[in-house]
């Protein structure tokens, strides 16, 4: 057993810490309360190779690995969940599913934008009637010639509106339940594709949750990804890669969180000395510590078992229940701590605290976990 | 055209914590950071080689086998290779020995056109070794740079001074010691990272190999003595208030100025 780091992803680290406080985290109070979609971010990452971090150089890719990624995410996610979100679905969810199941020529076509990050990615599956009951989506594609006729709508999808390929599920077949699912790749310029309502979040404010309306969208048949009816297990199992990275996103937030609180109670003063002093409050930062290191090592457990091409499904979902549910625990503790300063705007935990709900809910709910788990346990 | 960048790996000062009952720093534990001014001197370097084709940028170090890390970070955002001294007998080296063996590595290389430095290191604060790299190399040196254009054949450079600047123009080639203000340093990409740490960018070369006799360098080759070294003691000064109108105020610090002799 070896907990160190590659020196690659040391490095990585060290970089994606001084990219987040230096470039993002000057912005993210900002572009929180405006709701503002932080282009500017998107452009910087993809100068850097940040938005193809576990791809091959040759697939405009960075050359890096799952673990690599993990950090990235980690660290964007210090500062600004918004960012790491963003970073995360197009990685992990767009990018993921063409590298995997695509074709060559889609590899080509969509792969090398996207990781390059010259273009931004989206995944879309949930519809209003089926968020955690996937299998019950009711968009609609009908082969017709050379195409796809695609009817219907999808809702809550990140980057939605601001990405410009998405990963869009619909049935090919009605008749046959899950396996008559089909993934396709969607350009955002494609005739009958628009963009519908905006979300207006609690959290994650500045990235674009949109829903995404398909009439009579047409989409050439070299678009269908992986093979007709089996949308399912490409949802499935991106899905399983997307979980390891909200994993770090909320652990990225609760390790933010406590960072911004022990700065804070070193030096705010009461019956003369620095919170920091009294142990019932010291108590508090070392099961928070401690249970963020433990959220810590279930997601690198996670991405190493992806990188070494070992199974990674419970391993996933343990990771984002743990971490998800740490996120939410540690920032509303954080913002006891700041007292009534930590309800207020001018000090970045209350965000952090908002951000961190939705890890409990996207990509999966606390409760698909266990589901996960269970199945995996008792099986 | 050859350009070659002198960097030094030195602890990350703002990480540095202080041992309260010694006084003294704690380095375990910090990290290694390029010299934030020798990361300007890089960036200068990369741009001219954005610019321009057929441009290599050397980066060079002299330090302990872990200053590598330092050089796979300059190659990572953008530099050809790295150079880096490493030698026992280089040890101890004060300002001048660590410039006579940069300069003696910077012969070895060969031909340049321009040599970059950071005005100077966050850790030693002495803002030489730039220019006596350039004394060794009997070459033109325009310290202090906060902006610079590339000639044809010469630089025209913007010389910051205290409370001004020069327009100083020398012909290639020279030495260039770089200021924060003359660019915002780039990040490593990640491709770069991962790229860097590939093959032998990085050669590393002893006093042997550049031909250096020893006597030269390191500890023996140092006319500087650290006598003692100190934290100085925090004298915490009386605290008086000038009160009144703002002349009042005025005179009244004045007074208190002629009255301590300092105007």
């Amino acid at each position: 057993m070896d907990f160190t780091l590659s020196k690659e992803q040391e490095m990585v680290r060290k970089v994606m810490k001084e990219f987040a406080e230096k470039e993002v985290k000057p912005i993210a109070a900002d572009i929180d309360k405006r709701g503002r979609f932080p282009r500017e971010n998107v452009e910087k990452m993809a100068k850097y190779n940040m938005l193809g971090i576990p791809f091959p150089v040759e697939y405009g890719g960075a050359g890096g690995d799952d673990m690599a990624y993990v950090i990235a995410v980690e660290e964007i996610s210090k500062v600004c969940a918004t960012t790491g979100v963003i970073l995360s679905a197009h990685t992990s969810l767009a990018c993921w599913p063409i590298f995997t199941y695509g074709t060559e020529e889609q590899k080509q076509n969509y792969l090398i934008p996207l990781a390059r990050g010259e273009k931004l990615g989206a995944f879309a599956l949930t519809e209003p009637n089926a968020g955690t009951d996937a299998a019950g989506i009711q968009t609609v594609a009908v082969l017709d010639g050379n195409n796809y006729i695609l009817n219907g709508s999808k809702i809550f999808i990140t980057n939605g509106g601001q990405a410009d390929i998405y990963i869009v599920f619909a049935k090919t077949d009605k008749t046959k339940g899950t396996r008559g699912i089909s993934a396709f790749i969607v350009e955002k310029d494609r005739p009958g594709f628009s963009i519908g309502k905006i979300e207006d979040k609690m959290g994650i404010r500045a990235s674009s949750t949109a829903e995404l309306i398909f009439r009579d969208c047409i989409i050439p048949k070299e678009n269908l990804l992986g093979k007709e009816g089996k949308g399912f297990k490409i949802a499935m199992s991106t899905l399983d890669g997307g979980r390891i990275g909200i994993a770090a996103q909320a652990l990225g937030i609760g390790e933010g969180a406590l960072e911004e609180t022990i700065k804070f109670i070193k030096e705010r003063q009461q019956f003369g000395r620095p919170l920091a002093k009294f142990q019932g409050l010291q108590w508090m930062i070392a099961d928070m510590a401690t249970n963020l290191e433990a959220a810590r090592l279930l997601v690198y457990r996670a991405a190493f078992n992806k990188m070494k091409g070992l199974p990674y499904n419970k391993e996933a979902a343990m990771a984002k229940l743990f971490a998800a549910n740490t996120a939410m625990d540690v920032t509303t503790k954080c913002v006891q701590l700041h007292g009534g300063y930590g309800y207020t705007k001018d000090y970045p935990v209350e965000r952090m605290m908002r951000d961190a709900k939705i890890t409990e809910i996207y990509e999966g709910t606390s409760q698909v976990q266990q589901m996960v788990i269970a199945a995996n346990v008792l099986k | 055209m050859n350009i070659i960048v002198c960097i030094k790996q030195v602890p990350d000062t703002n990480e540095v914590k202080i041992d309260p009952d010694k006084g003294t720093l704690i380095r375990e534990g910090v990290p290694s950071i390029i010299n934030p001014d020798d990361k300007n001197a890089l960036e200068e370097a990369l741009r001219i080689k954005d610019e321009y084709e057929d441009v290599r940028v050397i980066a060079l170090s002299m330090g302990p086998a872990q200053a590598e890390l330092a050089l796979i970070e300059a190659v990572a955002m953008g530099a050809d290779e790295g150079i880096l001294l490493n030698d026992k007998a280089f040890a101890g080296s004060d300002t001048w020995a660590t410039s006579t063996a940069l300069a003696e590595a910077i012969k070895n290389i060969g031909e340049f056109d321009i040599i970059f430095c950071g005005q100077q290191a966050i850790d030693g604060d002495t803002g030489q070794v730039g220019p006596q790299i350039a004394e060794h190399l009997n070459i033109p040196q325009i310290t202090y740079v906060e902006g610079l254009k590339l000639e044809a054949s010469k630089v025209r450079a913007k010389r910051r001074l205290e409370d001004g600047y020069f327009i100083i123009e020398a012909e290639l080639p020279l030495l260039i010691t770089a200021t924060k203000a003359l660019n915002q340093p780039r990040y490593p990409s990640i491709r770069g990272i991962y790229e860097a740490f590939k093959g032998d960018r990085i050669k590393v070369l002893t006093a042997k190999d550049l031909g250096i006799e020893e006597y030269k360098v390191g500890l023996k080759g140092s006319p500087t003595r650290v006598s003692r070294s100190f934290t100085p003691e925090l004298k915490a000064g009386d605290l008086v208030m000038i009160e009144g109108s703002p002349k009042e105020q005025a005179e009244g610090l004045i007074v208190k100025l002629r009255e301590a002799r300092i105007i």
